[in-house]
Order: C-alpha cells, then structure tokens, then sequence
C-alpha cells in the first residue's frame, strides 16, 4: 500500500501534493503499538490472586498443663483427606483402645470426593439450619430487600455462625499422601457450605491405618512403626 | 499504461482512529500494569471461592513447590524506606556469623523474586552477577530439624517486622507433608494464622439446593 502512494505521489506531481495536505503512513506505528500491547498483556498480573484465610488453634507446648477441648460426639464429624483425591468421613470419635481392642470397634468410614455431589452434600445435609439461614440472608442484600455494607455482611454472617449451635463440629485431618490443593479445596468447602465450626488437626495413626485400609493401600513404615 | 493506473483508486484505511485506540489501551495497560514477578518454581494455585485480595505489604510469602522445595519472600513494609530486608537479612548473618556486605545487603533488597539459598550461600548468591549460578543455589530454604532455618527466617521477620503475615502460597499438587511441615514450622514461632493465596472461582449454593 505504501509503495502505490508514493506511485501516486510522483505521477500526480505538484497539482496533487497542493490538494492533499502531506500524508504519513501510520502502518508501522501501529504494528510497534501492537506489539506494545500484546507485550503489556502477556506481562500484566491481571487478576490479583486472592487470599483465605485459616486460623489454626494455638499450639500447646505443654499438653499436662491444659486440658483437651470437650466437645459432644455426636456433633463431630471427621474428615480425612485420602490419596488419589478422595475423601474418608466418619461420625464421632474413636479411641486408641478402641482401634486395638480385638476385634476392632471402627467407626463406619465413608468414602466420597470433591464434587458438589460429595462431601458438600454430606456437609450441607448435617449443616442445613444454619446454610439455609446464611443463604436467605445472602439472597435478601442482593435483592435488595436489606441495604448493608459488605463488611456488616461479612460480621452478620459471622455472627449467625457464632450462635449457631446445631451444626456439625469439623474436624479435618490430612492422611500424607493428601496434596495442597484438596487441603485448599476442604476449607473451600467449609465456607461454602458455611459450616461455622471446622480445625485442622493432626491424624492420629490409627487414623491412618483406617485409610490405608480402605483405601487399599500398603501400610507405611512410620504407621507400622508405632 | 492506463492498466495500471486503474488501480491506483485502491481503497485506503485511515490508520488514525486505529492508532488513537491502540494509545489508549497501550496508556491504560502502562499504568495499571503490575509486572509478573518470575518464581523460581512454576506453581498453579488452587481454586477457592475468597474474594479477599492479597494484602500489598507485611507479608511474607512461603512459595511450596511441587517437588518438596520451599521458598520465601519478604515485603518490604508500606514504605521501602522502612527496608525491612536488609534488616532480615543482618540478624540472620549475625546468628549464623556471616558479614554482608553493604552491596550484597542492597542486592537482597531489590531482589524480587522468592529466595531459597541456605544461608552458608547466601554470601555467593548475592554477590554472583550469573543468573546461572543463581538458579543453581536457589534450592529451597533448609527446614529439617537439625538445621532450621526457615524457622529462623520466620523469627527475624517477625522481631523486625512485627506486623508481617505469613501467605502461603502452594501448587494444588505440592504433597501435604511439606505443607504440614511449614504450618509446624510458623506454628512453633506462634504464628497461627494464615493467608493461603488461592485463584477466584466462582462457585455459590442456592436456595433450592439446600432446601431439598
């Protein structure tokens, strides 16, 4: 296209150029503007990433001197992270004698995964008052029908959890063999389904000989080692 | 002649309104850019549905590799001034007995990538000018028990910068153990609560779902 402009130029000679005020071709600055852009694009952190934030209970250095939290069985539920993105709940509690007792006394174990079949259905079913409440309450600020700022959303919602006491006690547990991303996905899943109760606690070992044998894997030296 | 001359009425594209939208977008991404910083590990966040942007400063941010490695990073507080690395990084010569000097004491400043030299190299990386052998003493921080020094960084970070937060940062597919270790390490040091800094994914539960 440049070429035949210039063409024209010298052919039209004097009459022309007096016409047309001088014509600059704009073509290479936009191809330098392109690769400008494509360049800002491809470097440009577009999305800030986003934190969640997760308060663990204070460590206790001196188990003798404080006592273990007491909180009702039937209100626990206990989730372990297996392998192969796969999830083990059980009701209650078990005890060290309980698992060496012969035979066994175990818990039933139920396996299940992430999907919102899964463990969100199993949550939401034990967690129902309180999900219910939260989602109602969301409903009516984006309706419109209750104008608040966001952050006494955030502290309504808080509150509800606070008060609630219905809903399941959480505990989740990460066998080893359990990856970042399902330590992220649970506690994901524990502000989805709002549950307001949840910790992270260490698995105990018969724990882990409970998935290793559900989950058919061979027992690791560290378990057996115990 | 006359052939040629025919085509010459080609049709011709007023390149200005072109160029006019091209600066603009181009202003736009100059001004809101926020560069990449390059990590020495490649890690892809998990998904999460929390709106909460990473905070800008006080932060320090444990980077956990795929493969085991752990990396750190330290920000300099809300106003560079404050310089909250160099003083990081003296307290850390001081326990382990190693002089910086003041250029190496910059260098770790401006650095801005995560860092993951044991200590005993430290002296070298920042003196090197060889990203070569930069990437090759970037093997992630020291954190078994016979030679803590995660744990140290996260001591002198904290006397330094009282205000400072622990981030996590993790691959989806980094195994637990290291991120357990890392939670036991910040735990010791009395630092209970945490950022772990996921992507946005929109995910909500209505109504009827609960309701069945």
């Amino acid at each position: 296209m440049a070429e035949i402009i210039q063409e024209e130029k010298g052919k039209g000679g004097k009459r022309r150029a007096k016409k047309h005020p001088p014509h600059i071709d704009m073509t290479p600055m936009v191809d330098l503007m392109c690769l400008l852009i494509v360049f800002f694009m491809l470097t440009t952190a577009f999305s800030k990433s986003k934190i969640m934030e997760i308060i663990l209970p204070e460590k206790i250095k001196d188990p003798s001197k404080q006592e273990a939290p007491r909180i009702s069985a039937s209100r626990t539920l206990n989730i372990i992270l297996g392998p192969d993105g796969k999830i083990y709940t059980y009701p209650g509690s078990v005890k060290p004698e309980e698992y060496s007792a012969v035979p066994p006394i175990l818990p039933p174990l139920n396996e299940t995964d992430y999907s919102a079949d899964g463990i969100r259905k199993i949550m939401l079913d034990r967690n129902r008052t309180l999900a219910r409440r939260i989602a109602e309450f969301r409903q009516e600020v984006v309706s419109g029908k209750i104008t608040i700022s966001p952050d006494s959303v955030r502290s309504t919602i808080s509150k509800m959890k606070t008060d609630d006491d219905t809903g399941p006690i959480v505990l989740i547990k990460a066998y080893k063999k359990a990856n970042y991303g399902n330590f992220v996905d649970i506690l994901d899943e524990m502000n989805i389904c709002g549950i307001a109760r949840y910790t992270f606690v260490k698995i105990a070992w018969y724990e882990e000989r409970m998935v290793e044998l559900a989950a058919g894997v061979a027992p690791t030296a560290t378990a057996s080692a115990r | 002649m006359p052939k040629i001359k025919l085509p010459t009425q080609s049709p011709h594209i007023d390149m200005t309104p072109m160029v006019d939208l091209f600066s603009v977008v181009l202003i736009f991404l100059m001004l809101t850019t926020t560069m990449r910083q390059p990590e020495p590990a490649t890690v892809d966040t998990p998904f999460s549905i929390s709106e909460t942007p990473t905070p800008d400063f006080n932060m320090m941010t444990f980077l956990l590799a795929p493969d085991g490695k752990v990396f750190m990073n330290f920000d300099n507080g809300p106003d560079t001034i404050l310089a909250f690395r160099p003083k990081i990084l003296q307290e850390m010569g001081k326990r382990y007995e190693i002089e910086f000097t003041e250029a190496e004491l910059r260098f770790f400043q401006r650095y801005k990538s995560s860092i993951g030299v044991p200590i005993l190299q430290m002296k070298e990386f920042l003196s090197t000018n060889d990203n070569n052998v930069r990437n090759r003493l970037n093997v992630g921080v020291p954190l078994d028990s016979a030679d803590n020094q995660l744990a140290m960084w996260v001591l002198y970070a904290r006397q330094v910068n009282p205000n400072i937060q622990a981030c996590i940062k993790g691959d989806s597919e980094t195994e637990f153990a290291t991120v357990e270790k890392v939670l036991d390490i910040l735990q010791e040091k009395n630092v209970n609560r945490f950022n772990l800094i996921t992507s946005l994914e929109a995910a909500k539960i209505n109504l009827e779902e609960i309701q069945q």
